[in-house]
């Protein structure tokens, strides 16, 4: 196991940090690592300060400050952090039943920052998730995007954008799950057109807005709804599609075109059949793998090659947990089964960081181990698409928020007695696990 | 040598399409190392296979594969797998309320239903198992219900339920705990469910213990020297007969302690033979559960831990294993995406979360075979078994090795490298 130098020890396990970020340098020695955006680099050094990447590079070609603190990785494999682009974990919420549009309503207000899901996530190695809705709307409303820092509160799960606001895309959804009894559509053409309607809506909205030209006599009053909208259409935040048949996603790409917005394909269950279409169109794409085809109509035809054919035909392919569909413990092995399906490995192990990061708009700030970048990185005890690799340690902007040897943090990782959540009161309506699958994906509540 | 056996392999092949309608072929199967799990690994191994039985297991240099036989090579080797519980057949892959066989919500109690008036060899979920080595399950009605109905034990060929079938009344499904009450789940299109109880756990086993006394009291009756004064035949009570005599075991879903505890004590007092299925609360009633001699099908490892299976683990298997526990794993019973698991892949997690490639293996094949009580028959790479194997290119738990084909019962099925 890796061991600190002994000077270290008590301030790393204790987990008691400065309030300001990590001040004194870290080294991580002797791992390979495979920083995804270079070269995998056999025995490596990264060094990281102040929650960023400070260097990285080959033993020979790094310097180790003087002063730094020295976590001795020899055997191990380092990795960014792990980004999912879709995920459920923190029991958040989304739009209720009483529309199909509800663009106003955020996961913000609903996460629960002390369910075991979080800690479960990063027993998996995931330090940054798109938290969703549910897809039982057209728009099921504002998505979060969180680093999963220790945290007391929502506000220390929050990335903040430079305007100080916590970033996020816009959940959409087509085919069956939002096709639902009224106000709900009834068919896929009534779902496309209430969707163009409202953001013919947006476009009018933006448009008596631009007219006023600052002058408050002239806005329009407050549109919570529109305003996100609004962001969608000048490109602040994208939106994250649900979308399975092939027909379906062809709609997303249509729809996206015609309103100039920037979009990301979710699940894609017949993406294989239309790869050449989404990659023309410069869509990315979210991919989930699942164990076996089935449960929902869309599904039937679900097959493992969909990210193969896609990253063939040149589309950015990132995969998600959809947790709990899958379990974000598990998210290594998405990319497993990519390759298994003929996805190169490259391009798999992007998908499960990188690619992700493009998809949420954050590669600026992560999904690589490169200089400057968020000191999120996981050590494995092995190679990462192997079945017998674990993941030992989840570090975030420099601070280690898992470590498989930690007693309450294995059992996390594994499960048993205890690793549950005490109480579910978010779950007071659902009595069993399909139902809550069900709940998550939008059905009826 | 290499290029006779691929010119044997060439003709096998024209000879094949005519054999294939009778079923079995003559075939060898050379693996860079067979697992019989009834015995040590045997490195460069062949595997022969003829009218449907395996005729010899050896080594490649001592062990002379006859002209005409077909030959198949692989990486590894392993025994077909077995699903020691499944619903596959039954709860079919769209998910609509056609094709969703393995709950009637009409009555909480009916172990009268039977799996093989229900299951579909045709649906493509079965295909989907095999085309991942799986060649036998136990598969039935889902725990939803206090008694839902019964598994059966078949082959994953495809044709029939009829042709399939190894064992057409295996075990009697019961649930206890919260899949066990009434509105334990929503089938699509199904409605609410119209029975009203049980409602509680302590309801449920009042239920369970009456319906237990009452079959008791029809045996003693059916037995009566008077023909005149025995009762009319009910299916409910000779179905629950056959757990007394342990011909039909009960498979009784638990996942809370208590309700584990529950089930033993129910078993005790009637003298049932019962087999525990689920148990994620296996780790704090270990020693109750050992001493009851009762084997378990222990939950798919990487199962969603919610409500009742809030406590289940990947290292549960090797808890059990430690203690002694006779236990197999299985694919359960998923209600949406994905519609069924996979045991292949279970048993690899559990594999590396301290199990073990020997002993995970094990678990989806002998030792499932052992307690579906058809070790006889399959579950080892054994001369006189059916000739039951699947193939991979690699350690078959790693999540980038295939599945090349599958054989069952000396039938070559090859779905595809998957």
């Amino acid at each position: 196991m890796a061991s600190f130098s002994l000077r270290w020890l008590a301030l790393f396990s204790c987990g008691v940090w400065p309030a300001s970020a990590q001040e004194t340098p870290l080294a991580i020695t002797g791992a390979q690592i495979i920083s995804i955006a270079g070269e995998t680099i056999s025995r490596g050094v990264l060094v990281v300060q102040h929650g960023k990447i400070l260097a990285i590079g080959p033993a020979d070609t790094v310097k180790i400050p003087v002063g730094a603190a020295v976590l001795d990785a020899s055997g191990k494999v380092l990795m960014p952090g792990l980004v999912d682009s879709h995920s459920h974990i923190g029991a958040g919420t989304g739009g209720d039943g009483s529309s199909p549009i509800q663009s106003d309503v955020r996961v913000l207000d609903s996460l629960d920052v002390r369910d075991a899901s979080i800690r479960k996530a990063r027993a998996g190695g995931i330090t940054t998730v798109n938290v969703m809705p549910g897809s039982g709307h057209l728009i099921s409303g504002q998505t979060l995007y969180i680093k999963l820092r220790e945290a007391r509160v929502i506000d220390d799960l929050l990335i903040k954008l430079p305007d100080g606001t916590a970033a996020g895309g816009l959940k959409m959804a087509n085919g069956t799950n939002s096709i639902r009894s009224a106000p709900f559509p009834g068919t896929r053409a009534k779902s496309a057109a209430l969707v163009r309607e409202q953001y013919l809506k947006a476009q009018e909205y933006r448009e008596k807005i631009k007219r006023a030209a600052g002058d408050v006599e002239k806005l329009p009053p407050r549109d919570l709804a529109l305003e996100e909208l609004v962001e969608v259409l000048e490109g602040k935040r994208i939106v994250q599609h649900h979308s399975h048949r092939a027909d379906d996603l062809l709609t997303v790409l249509r729809i996206a075109k015609e309103f100039g917005y920037k979009v990301v394909l979710h699940h894609l269950s017949e993406g294989w059949k239309v790869a050449p279409e989404i990659a023309a169109a410069g869509v990315a794409c979210s991919v989930i793998m699942l164990d076996a085809p089935g449960g929902k109509l869309e599904a039937r035809e679900f097959d493992w090659s969909t990210p193969a054919a896609l990253e063939k035909a040149g589309a950015l392919v990132g995969f998600h947990t959809d947790d709990p569909v899958t379990d974000s413990r598990l998210f290594l092995r998405s990319a497993a089964f990519g390759v298994r399906a003929g996805m190169t490995r490259p391009g798999a192990l992007a998908a499960l960081t990188l690619a992700n990061a493009k998809i949420l708009g954050l590669e600026q700030r992560l999904g690589s181990l490169e200089v400057g970048k968020d000191a999120d990185f996981i050590l494995l005890s092995g190679d990462p698409l192997s079945t017998y690799t674990h993941v030992e340690q989840t570090w975030i902007e420099g601070r280690k928020v898992f470590d498989r040897a930690r007693p309450e943090d294995h059992l996390y990782a594994v499960g048993g007695p205890g690793a549950g959540n005490p109480q579910r009161a978010h779950l007071c309506c659902f009595t069993s696990a399909g139902d809550l699958l069900a709940a998550a994906n939008g059905a009826n509540q | 040598m290499k290029t006779s056996s691929r010119l044997l392999s060439a003709f096998a092949l024209g000879f094949l399409t005519s054999a294939l309608v009778a079923g079995a072929e003559n075939v060898a199967v050379i693996g860079g190392t067979v697992y019989p799990v009834s015995g040590a690994p045997l490195k460069n191994g062949v595997v022969l296979i003829r009218d449907g039985k395996i005729a010899a297991v050896g080594p490649a240099a001592t062990t002379k594969i006859p002209a005409g036989y077909r030959t198949l090579t692989a990486t590894v080797v392993t025994p077909g797998l077995i699903d020691a519980h499944a619903t596959v057949g039954l709860s079919g892959i769209l998910n609509q309320p056609h094709d969703q066989d393995q709950i009637d919500k009409s009555a909480s109690f009916q172990p009268e239903l039977r799996a093989i008036d229900a299951y579909n060899a045709k649906d493509p979920l079965v295909a989907w198992v095999r085309s991942l080595g799986v060649t036998t399950v136990n598969t039935g009605h889902s725990p939803s219900a206090l008694a839902s109905g019964q598994t059966m034990i078949v082959k994953t060929f495809g044709r029939g339920a009829d042709q399939d079938v190894l064992n057409p009344a295996a075990m009697t499904a019961v649930a206890l705990g919260r899949n066990g009450l009434t509105a334990a789940e929503v089938v699509p299109g199904a409605g609410a469910p119209s029975a009203k109880a049980p409602g509680t756990r302590a309801k449920a086993i009042a239920m369970l213990r009456t319906e237990l006394i009452k079959a008791q009291e029809y045996g003693k009756k059916r037995e009566g020297k008077d023909e005149t004064k025995r009762p009319a035949h009910d299916l409910r009570a000779e179905t629950l007969l056959r757990a007394f005599s342990g011909e039909q075991p009960l498979l009784i879903n638990v996942h809370r302690q208590q309700d584990i505890l529950s089930a033993l004590r129910v078993a005790k007092e009637f003298g049932l033979k019962i087999i525990l299925d689920g148990c994620a609360d296996a780790p704090l009633v270990l020693n109750e559960i050992k001493a009851s001699g009762f084997p378990v099908i222990l939950h798919p490892t990487m199962a969603r831990s919610s409500e009742d299976a809030e406590n289940l683990g990947v290292e549960t298997a090797a808890k059990l294993r430690a203690a002694g526990i006779p236990f197999a794993l299985q694919s359960g019973y998923e209600s949406y995406v994905p519609k069924t698991r996979v045991v292949l892949f279970e048993a690899a997690i559990a594999a590396s979360n301290g199990l073990g490639f020997a002993a995970a293996l094990a678990t989806i094949t002998l030792d499932a075979a052992k307690i579906l009580g058809i070790a006889a028959r399959t579950g080892s790479v054994e001369v006189g078994k059916d000739a039951d194997l699947a193939l991979y290119d690699g350690d078959p738990f790693e999540y980038t090795t295939h599945c090349i084909g599958t054989v069952i019962a000396g039938e070559v099925f090859a779905d595809g490298s998957r």
